[in-house]
C-alpha cells in the first residue's frame, strides 16, 4: 500500500516538475481538440456571398492538410480541418465560431477571413482563450498581444506596406506632388493612414489630391481624370484587382505617367497587369512578399516546383494565377511549422507560445530573404516586403528587404 | 369555414392572400406546448445551442414584424434589414458610448425605428406591390453604405463596427450569460407576440386587413388608408428595431456588413416559408433561415448555395403556403384520429 502511495507521490511530483520545466515536451499534454491521433482545426471562410472569391483559400488549405495527412500527419496525428461558411457576415461568423469552439470542440480557429468577421469574434475567442491564429486580413489591429493574447495576424499589414512607399518617396522624390486613389472601406483607409503616417509632417503639403471610390462602382475612370487634373507626379493606387487594372489602363489612355505605386493587393501579373496591358504597366512600383506564380522568373524555383507538385496531386483544378492559392499554401505551411514545434504538448497555451516564437522561418512561397518572425510582443509574423518594379513582362525586385512593423 | 377551405382562399389579382384573423394564431393548447418547449429546452443543451435558439427568437421577431406588414396590411418590404440595422446600432451606440443599460436601449431602439419606419411609410404610400418592394429594396442597399459614412464614424465605428459587451445575469442569478440572454429575449418575444396578436385583433388590425383585402372598400368604410398604411410600416419597423437591438447584444458586434440586402431577403424568405399572415409561422421561418444554410453546407460545401436553392424550391413547390399549411394538415389529421 505504502509503495503505491509513494509511487503516486513521485508521479505527482514529476508532473509538477514537468509543468514548470521544458521537460514538458516528453509529457503528452492536450487541450480540447487534440488527442493522440487527431488535431482538430476550425476555419471560417466566405464560401458564398460577395467575397466568395476568397473561398479558394479554405479549399487550398483543406488540400494542404490532406497532403499532410497522406504523408503521415504531424507527429503521428492527423489533422481534421473543419471549415464553415459565414458569407462574410459578422453575425454568421459568430455563430460559426461558437459552433466550432463549443460544438465541434476544435483546438483553434485558423486563418478565418476578413476584417469585420474577425473583429466580430475576437473578443469571444479571447474570453474563451482559444487561439485565433493567423487571421486572413491585412488590418493592422491584429498585432496587439497585450489586449488580445489569443489573436495573431499573418501577412504584412497594410500600414507597414504604405509606410515603405512613403519612405521611398521621401528619399527619392522629396518634392513629389502625390495623388491617392483608395477604396472607401477599412482596407483603403488603413493603407491611407499608414501612408500619411509615413510621410509625417509633410503629408499635408505633398498629397495634392485624394479620391475615394466605392467598391460597387462599375468603373473608376472619372476618378483618374480628376486625379490627373491635380497635376500630381506621383500616384498611389490603393485599389483591388479589377479597379487596379482599370486604373493602369486609364492612365495610359490619358497619357498620364506619374511615378505609379500599386498596392500589393493588386500586384498579380495574371489578374491585373496582363488584362491592363504590359505596355501600360512599365515602371510601376509595388511590393511583394509572396512569389507570383504567373511570373516567369520562378519557373525553375524549388519552392514553386513543390507548390506545383502539391497542386497537381491534391488540388488539380486550382486556378494557379490566383494569388490566394499561394497565400493559403504559405499560411498552411506556417501552421504546420507551429504544430510541429508544439510536439506532444498540444495545449492552446503552447500553440500561442510556439506561434509567438518563430525565428527566421523561410517558406517556399515567400520571396528569397523574407522570413517569418514573431515574439511575445510581436504578433505580426510577416512584416517584410521587397520593392518591385515592373519591367518587360515581370516584376523586377530592387533594393533591400524592407520592414515597417506597426502595432495595432 | 373549415380549415381546408381556408387554404384555398386566394383572392385573385391580389399578391397577398386574405387570412382571416382567427387563423393568425395558434390554439391555446399548442401555444402552451410550444412555450413549455421554449422554456425547458435550454436547461438541457449546450451554450452554443442556447445561442442559436436566441438567434432563432430574434430572427423570429424580425420575421413576425414583416408578417404584420405583409400579412396584415398587404404591403411588401425588402427593406427590413435597414430597420434591423438602425435598431442594432441604436442599442450598440447607447450601450457603448452612453453606458446605458441594455434593457433600456431596446424600447429606445423600437421607438427610433418606429419613427424611421413611419417617416419612410409616408413617401411609400404612393407605391404599391412590386414598386413598394423596390423602394424598400433601395433602402436596404443604401443602409450599409450610410453606416460607413465618415460623419457618423465617431459613433458607428465605420467599417470596423462596434463591439458590444454581453450583459451578465442580474441579481446574482446563477445563469450563464447565454442562458440569461435567452430568457430575456424569450420574455421580450412573448410580450411582443401577444401585443401583435392583440393589435391584429383590434380595430387597427381590422383596418390593416381591410386595406390588405381591398383598399377602395376600406376607404369607403371610413378607414384612413394613409394613416393605417404608415402605421403598419411604423409598427413593423419598431418591432424589427427591437429585434435588431437584441441581435446586437447577442452577437456582441455590429458592423455594416452584417446588415446587407441579404438579411432583408432572408427575412422575406422566412416569412414566406413560415406562411404569410400566420404569426406563429415566423418562428418556423426563422428556423429555416438559420438552420437550412447550415444543412446545405453540410451536404456540399462548394455548392451550398445551389443546395439551399433546391431545398427552398422544394419547400415552395410542396408547401406553397409554408408552415401554416403543414400545421393545418396536421390539425386535420389529429381531428380525424380523434373521430376514429
Amino acid at each position: 500500500m505504502s509503495a503505491i502511495r509513494q509511487l503516486a507521490a513521485i508521479a505527482a511530483a514529476l508532473s509538477l516538475v514537468s509543468a514548470f520545466s521544458s521537460a514538458a515536451l516528453a509529457q503528452k499534454k492536450y487541450d480540447t481538440g487534440a488527442s493522440d491521433t487527431e488535431i482538430k482545426i476550425g476555419n471560417i471562410m466566405p464560401y458564398s456571398g460577395a467575397a466568395s472569391a476568397y473561398g479558394v483559400i479554405g479549399k487550398t488549405e483543406d488540400a494542404y492538410f490532406r497532403k499532410i495527412n497522406a504523408e503521415g500527419g504531424i507527429n503521428g496525428r492527423k489533422i481534421t480541418f473543419i471549415s464553415y461558411d459565414d458569407a462574410y457576415t459578422p453575425p454568421k461568423t459568430v455563430e460559426q465560431a461558437r459552433k466550432l469552439v463549443e460544438s465541434d470542440e476544435v483546438l483553434m480557429i485558423f486563418n478565418s477571413l476578413g476584417t469585420p468577421p474577425n473583429s466580430a469574434i475576437q473578443k469571444y475567442m479571447n474570453q474563451k482563450k482559444v487561439p485565433q491564429l493567423f487571421v486572413a486580413t491585412g488590418a493592422t489591429k491584429w498585432n496587439d498581444p497585450k489586449e488580445f493574447p489569443w489573436t495573431m495576424g499573418w501577412q504584412p499589414n497594410y500600414q507597414s506596406e504604405s509606410i515603405i512607399y512613403a519612405k521611398y518617396i521621401l528619399k527619392n522624390k522629396p518634392d513629389a506632388k502625390i495623388a491617392v486613389l483608395y477604396q472607401n472601406d477599412d482596407y483603403g483607409k488603413d493603407y491611407l493612414k499608414g501612408f500619411k503616417d509615413g510621410l509625417g509632417a509633410k503629408a499635408a503639403s505633398m498629397i495634392v489630391a485624394e479620391d475615394a471610390y466605392e467598391v460597387t462602382e462599375p468603373t473608376i475612370d472619372s476618378h483618374i481624370v480628376r486625379l490627373k487634373a491635380s497635376g500630381a507626379d506621383v500616384f498611389f493606387n490603393i485599389t483591388t484587382p479589377k479597379f487596379a487594372a482599370q486604373a493602369i489602363k486609364k492612365n495610359n489612355e490619358l497619357n498620364w505617367h506619374p511615378l505609379h505605386f500599386l498596392n500589393n493587393v493588386s500586384a498579380s501579373i495574371g489578374s491585373v497587369i496582363k488584362p491592363a496591358g504590359f505596355e501600360a504597366a512599365q515602371g510601376i512600383i509595388s511590393s511583394q512578399y509572396l512569389k507570383d506564380p504567373t511570373d516567369p522568373q520562378w519557373k525553375t524555383d524549388k519552392g514553386m516546383i513543390a507548390w506545383n507538385e502539391f497542386l497537381d496531386k491534391y488540388y488539380p483544378d486550382a486556378n494557379r494565377a490566383d494569388a490566394s492559392v499561394m497565400y493559403a499554401y504559405t499560411v498552411a505551411q506556417g501552421l504546420e511549422h507551429v504544430l510541429r514545434a508544439c510536439g506532444d504538448n498540444l495545449t492552446r497555451e503552447n500553440i500561442m507560445k510556439q506561434a509567438a516564437s518563430i525565428r527566421d522561418l523561410e517558406l517556399g512561397g515567400l520571396l528569397p530573404g523574407i522570413k517569418v518572425n514573431t515574439s511575445a510582443t510581436d504578433f505580426a509574423p510577416l512584416s517584410q516586403l521587397q520593392l518591385v518594379r515592373f519591367k518587360g513582362e515581370t516584376w523586377e525586385r530592387f533594393g533591400d528587404i524592407l520592414s515597417g512593423d506597426v502595432g495595432g | 369555414m373549415s380549415a381546408a377551405e381556408e387554404v384555398e382562399v386566394v383572392t385573385e389579382g391580389q399578391a397577398v392572400e386574405a387570412v382571416p384573423k382567427r387563423a393568425m394564431t395558434l390554439g391555446y393548447g399548442t401555444s402552451l406546448v410550444v412555450l413549455a418547449a421554449l422554456i425547458l429546452i435550454p436547461l438541457f443543451v449546450k451554450n452554443f445551442i442556447i445561442f442559436q435558439m436566441t438567434m432563432l427568437l430574434i430572427y423570429g421577431l424580425a420575421v413576425m414584424a414583416l408578417n404584420i406588414l405583409t400579412g396584415g396590411s398587404g404591403q411588401f418590404s425588402l427593406g427590413q434589414s435597414a430597420f434591423y440595422a438602425v435598431g442594432a446600432y441604436t442599442s450598440a451606440i447607447l450601450m457603448e458610448h452612453a453606458g446605458m443599460n441594455y434593457a433600456l436601449t431596446l424600447p429606445i431602439a423600437g421607438i427610433v425605428c418606429f419613427g424611421f419606419g413611419f417617416l419612410f411609410g409616408q413617401p411609400a404610400l404612393r407605391l404599391s406591390g412590386v414598386y413598394l418592394a423596390l423602394a424598400t429594396f433601395a433602402l436596404a442597399t443604401a443602409m450599409p453604405q450610410l453606416l460607413k459614412l465618415g460623419y457618423f464614424e465617431h459613433w458607428t465605428g465605420g467599417v470596423q463596427g462596434l463591439v458590444v459587451t454581453k450583459p451578465d445575469a442580474p441579481f446574482g442569478l446563477p445563469l450563464s450569460q447565454d442562458m440569461w440572454l435567452y430568457y430575456f429575449t424569450l420574455v421580450v418575444t412573448i410580450a411582443i407576440y401577444i401585443a401583435s396578436v392583440n393589435l391584429l385583433r383590434s380595430r387597427s388590425g381590422r383596418a390593416f386587413m381591410a386595406i390588405r383585402d381591398n383598399e377602395i372598400a376600406a376607404s369607403a368604410m371610413g378607414v384612413d388608408v394613409a394613416l393605417y398604411k404608415t402605421l403598419a410600416f411604423g409598427v413593423s419597423a419598431g418591432i424589427t428595431g427591437v429585434a435588431g437591438g437584441l441581435g446586437a447584444i447577442a452577437v456582441q458586434f455590429v458592423a455594416p456588413d452584417g446588415y446587407t440586402i441579404q438579411l432583408a431577403i432572408s427575412l422575406f424568405l422566412g416569412m414566406v416559408v413560415g406562411g404569410v399572415g400566420w404569426l406563429p409561422g415566423s418562428i418556423v421561418g426563422s428556423a429555416f433561415i438559420i438552420f437550412v444554410p447550415n444543412i446545405a453546407e453540410g451536404i456540399s460545401k462548394g455548392l451550398s448555395g445551389a443546395v439551399f436553392g433546391v431545398l427552398l424550391f422544394l419547400v415552395i413547390f410542396l408547401v406553397p403556403h409554408g408552415a401554416r399549411q403543414v400545421a393545418i394538415v396536421a390539425q386535420q389529421l389529429a381531428a380525424k384520429l380523434k373521430k376514429n
